[in-house]
């Protein structure tokens, strides 16, 4: 039956017409995550989600209809990516180091999307620290794609790819940094959504790279993943970097978008050597569809977004290296004995638990900020950083929305990339530049390749452009469907 | 001083903010009433930002902004309208995030001076390089085998004032360190508790030739929590580092600690173990602009700053310079000495007359009491009233100067009204001629060689003549009207 209701409105109807209960549901869904081979999620919260459906069915039976307006996830059983904290509920980030952390408070969008109603069926899996993007650097194994069990679901929010894309939820919750919502949905053929940075907010939401993370829905629909986002978004005051003007995206914008005059900029960097053929073919029809619809096509040029994977990867591990500093053992992590002979040793043994990528991440992190490195690497990248978003202004000055690929290929094999991180990292080639700029972009399902592999297109738009970008992506579902 | 060698002195000072909250999350930075929260339960006064939880994120305190521009103000800064804080990353067990908040480029407070009173006479100008605000850490208590960490303290708000190496005796750096503290008590931003280490001071010290324009090696004595101990502190170092160089020896770049019992400073770790702290602005604090009315608001608001109050001391009530830079010192005996001169005003006397007796006993006795006792003058039950009460008997010879320090000590203790006790412990001094008059005659009766001496021009045995009338009255007598009565008698 969940196979049948993949959307919140599916989900609703059902409620309505009283052709299934809360409970019903939610217990379907954990029978199915029960069942499940993916090793999607590393926690599931039974008591909690049966708790949550419990008081929706009481609230269902008193209102006789769900109150879409009030609780508009009234009932909806979501998964949560392992990195957002859920009072009481162990949050691992796919770390032995975090293995056994239970956090004493819940991140300000989850605790948002429970008080609209939703049912928190578990934590899902993802590369440890959401370092990856293949999820196959999770300390608890790796993730399977959800329909090529050979393959990886990408990451870093891979279990919540998956667990969308499986029937394992309605909804999740995921976080991209690099491009951890975007690739993912990419190779699972979901929706997922980057939101503005400052769009929702970050508390409670462990941190990888501060100024480059955002959470993010990842749905079945475009109107799902813009509902979500509307009930989680807008300003916090436990966040500084939480937008107080955040455009909430309303679901009014899904309306018919007005084509005409609207300019889609296609940026030649975006189809560059290494695109799969597949991928371009896929990318440029895509566009095509737009084109017929009555948006005009512009190519616009993104000078500086070549050096985006350098930029990103001094930015992003000179923060990690940072944030997880407080993984040390004495708190949080992996306790030594305490016999140690001195600090030194001590946090030596306690920061061993930390896998290969991550060890990699905080090494070069410590590096570029280090005196007499921090010039020439960390500093510098920022510089860059600056000018790749004003390639993006000078961008948006011509056009309305930008459009290209998710990422190079589809998804790849298990263990394919793991022992070239250099490749590995090229992957976010085409989503990183979002997230350096801060600005709103999207994966949508563009059609598959020859082995059935989901492709995604991505849009982007201005700062706080979401519902622009919602309201294209939900005509081009919709037209191409 | 040493003939040949000078000393090159500089302070950091740490003042712990008295805001009700912490700079970054809603727990305390001092109990309701207004004590540390150090003694509050271990680790009760935490939440997961000042505990560094995972996911948490900190927002800034206002009234710390506004306590560091009340403190850079005073101190004639220049402001900073737009602040970054900087993440100062290095490991320590009572570090919860693994790094510590703070400013590091560009500080709120840039450039200021402080004009040093160093002598009676003499002041100085000592330049101060920045103030800027940043989180304390938690405390580390070590046992043998094992240490513990209580993050109560962790996320208290604190500055850091920095002065310029413009110092160079241990006695200069006391004195700077002295109006340093009574600016920010008078501020009201820091309750400038030394031992509880709200207000603790780092010195680095080097020693040159006189007259040589190159600096020496410095080193940095941490943590010294008096303002005795910085002087001795300082004062061993320069003698230390002076003998090492004569000694044809080097001075090591290296951090140091005082050890009080001792009275000698101890290597801690030399620059070659000092830490990389990998200074990059917070990502997740976004730059805090100020508004240049809001910075004035806070500009007009500030009180009347020590050196003020002192100009004040001396011009309105007529105070001794030493006395008033005394009273200005400390806020409490500041305002005590105010509130009394008020008392004292109100039945008629002049603020003039009135100042110098509140100031002498101020000074005196009751500091005095409150040292020997180890409290504030405000936590006994003395109020300026009483003071005031005592002021007036003694200046219409109603008690006499050792009555009203009998007074003073038990109205400290009791807080009884001056009047019942000069009645109840029979201070009333006999200032009744007719009452004396017999006493006075006992004594020149029973001292004919001392009259005789007087006679013949020894006028320095009227003081015992006066204290063999005192000794006779069981010490009630007036001392000067006694004085006038023999003078009298025996001309």
């Amino acid at each position: 039956m969940t196979q049948t209701l993949r959307t919140i409105r599916e989900v609703h109807d059902a409620f309505d017409q009283k052709r299934l209960s809360p409970m019903e549901l939610t217990r379907e869904y954990l029978r199915a995550i029960g069942a499940s081979r993916h090793n999607a999620f590393l926690t599931v919260c039974e008591e909690r989600a049966l708790g949550q459906a419990k008081v929706a069915e009481a609230l269902l039976a008193r209102e006789g209809r769900v109150p879409r307006e009030r609780l508009p996830l009234l009932g909806v059983p979501l998964a949560i990516k392992d990195n957002l904290v859920i009072d009481s509920i162990r949050t691992t980030c796919a770390s032995r180091i975090l293995e056994n952390y239970v956090p004493p408070y819940t991140a300000t969008c989850v605790a948002r999307l429970e008080a609209a109603g939703a049912v928190t069926l578990g934590k899902t899996s993802l590369d440890e620290f959401a370092m990856g993007g293949s999820n196959e650097n999770s300390a608890f194994g790796p993730v399977l794609h959800p329909t090529h069990p050979d393959r990886v679901p990408g990451g870093s929010s891979g279990g919540s790819a998956t667990a969308v894309g499986a029937g394992l939820c309605v909804a999740a919750l995921g976080s991209d940094t690099g491009g951890s919502i975007r690739l993912p949905a990419s190779y699972c053929g979901v929706v997922g959504v980057k939101p503005t940075y400052g769009g929702v907010s970050r508390y409670g939401l462990v941190a990888f790279a501060s100024s480059l993370d955002q959470v993010g829905p990842m749905a079945n629909s475009v109107e799902d993943a813009a509902l979500l986002l509307e009930v989680m978004g807008g300003h916090d005051p436990r966040d500084s970097t939480s937008a107080v003007a955040a455009a909430t995206p309303a679901r009014d914008a899904l309306g018919e978008p007005d084509w005409r005059g609207l300019r889609i900029g296609v940026p030649e960097e975006f189809f560059v050597e290494g695109l799969a053929p597949e991928v371009e073919r896929a990318t440029r029809a895509a566009l095509s569809w737009f084109e017929k619809e009555g948006a005009k096509l512009v190519p616009v040029r993104l000078p500086h977004a070549k050096h985006s994977v350098a930029v990103y990867y001094l930015i992003a591990v000179s923060e990690a290296s940072s944030n997880l500093a407080r993984f040390d053992g004495v708190r949080y992590g992996t306790r030594p004995s305490g016999e140690e002979r001195d600090l030194a040793a001590f946090y030596r043994k306690a920061r061993a638990g930390f896998g290969a990528e991550v060890k990699r991440r905080i090494i070069l992190g410590t590096f570029a900020l280090s005196s007499g490195y921090a010039e020439a690497y960390y500093r510098r990248a920022c510089q860059v950083r600056r000018l790749i978003k004003d390639d993006f202004d000078r961008a948006f000055e011509k056009v309305d929305l930008i459009a290209g690929p998710v990422s190079p290929g589809t998804a790849f094999k298990l263990g394919e990339k793991l022992t070239d991180p250099l490749r590995m990292y090229l992957n976010d080639i085409f989503t990183i530049p979002a997230n350096l700029a801060g600005l709103p972009a999207l994966s949508v399902p563009n059609g598959k390749d020859a082995h059935g592999l989901p492709i995604g297109l991505q849009l982007l738009a201005p700062q706080f452009g979401e519902a622009r970008l919602l309201g294209a992506a939900h005509a081009f579902e919709k037209g191409r469907a | 001083m040493h003939p040949e060698f000078e000393a090159v002195i500089g302070l950091e000072v740490h003042a712990q903010l008295s805001t009700q909250s912490k700079i970054f999350c809603g727990c305390r930075a001092r109990l309701a009433d207004g004590t540390s929260v150090a003694d509050a339960a271990v680790n009760s006064n935490t939440c997961p930002v000042c505990a560094g939880h995972p996911g948490a994120l900190p927002v800034l305190n206002r009234r710390v902004v506004e306590y560091a521009l009340r403190a850079g103000l005073a101190t004639n800064c220049r402001i900073r309208t737009t602040n970054v804080f900087a993440r100062k990353n290095y490991f320590y067990p009572d570090l919860p995030k693994g790094y510590q908040l703070s400013q590091y480029e560009e500080p709120i407070c840039e450039g200021g001076y402080l004009d040093v009173a160093v002598s009676e006479t003499e002041t100085k100008r000592v330049r101060l390089q920045r103030i800027h605000m940043e989180e304390d850490a938690g405390k580390s208590v070590h046992f043998p085998g094992y240490s513990l960490v209580n993050l109560n303290r962790a996320g208290v708000p604190l500055i850091e004032i920095v002065s310029a190496p413009d110092l160079s005796t241990p006695a200069e750096a006391g004195a700077y360190l002295r109006s340093l503290h009574a600016i920010v008590t008078a501020l009201g931003i820091c309750d400038g508790n030394m031992q509880e280490g709200n207000f603790r001071c780092d010195a680095n010290v080097s020693v040159r030739p006189r007259g040589a324009r190159e600096l020496g090696t410095r080193t940095e004595i941490k943590n010294v929590n008096s303002f005795r101990f910085v002087e001795k502190a300082i004062e061993y170092e320069i003698a230390r580092q002076i003998q090492l160089v004569k000694g044809g020896g080097k001075v090591v770049q290296e951090t140091r600690t005082y050890d009080s019992d001792r009275n000698l400073t101890l290597s801690m770790r030399s620059k070659e173990e000092a830490e990389d702290y990998r200074y990059f602005p917070d990502p997740d604090l976004l730059p805090v602009l100020l508004e240049e009315a809001w910075i004035e608001e806070i500009r007009r608001g500030l009180p009347e700053l020590p050196e003020q109050k002192k100009a004040r001391f001396i011009r309105d009530f007529g105070i001794a310079p030493a006395d008033a830079a005394i009273l200005v010192g400390s806020r409490e005996l500041a305002d005590f000495c105010e509130a009394t001169i008020a008392e004292l005003s109100r039945s008629g006397m002049e603020p003039r007359a009135a100042g110098k007796p509140a100031a002498n006993w101020l000074v005196g006795e009751l500091r005095r009491l409150a040292n020997e006792q180890g409290l504030e003058v405000s936590q006994s039950c003395l109020t300026p009233g009483h003071l005031a009460d005592v002021v007036r008997l003694t200046q219409e010879q109603v008690i006499s100067g050792q009555g009203a320090k009998t007074v003073i000590a038990e109205a400290w203790r009791t807080g009884e009204t001056i009047a019942s006790i000069v009645d109840a412990q029979g201070l009333r001094q006999v200032s009744d001629t007719g009452a004396l008059v017999p006493a006075i005659d006992k004594v020149i009766a029973a001292n004919p060689k001392q009259v005789a001496e007087f006679k013949a021009g020894k006028e320095k045995l009227l003081g015992f003549f006066v204290g063999q009338v005192m000794k006779e009255t069981g010490g009630k007598a007036n001392p000067a009207l006694v004085g006038d009565l023999v003078r009298k008698r025996l001309k």
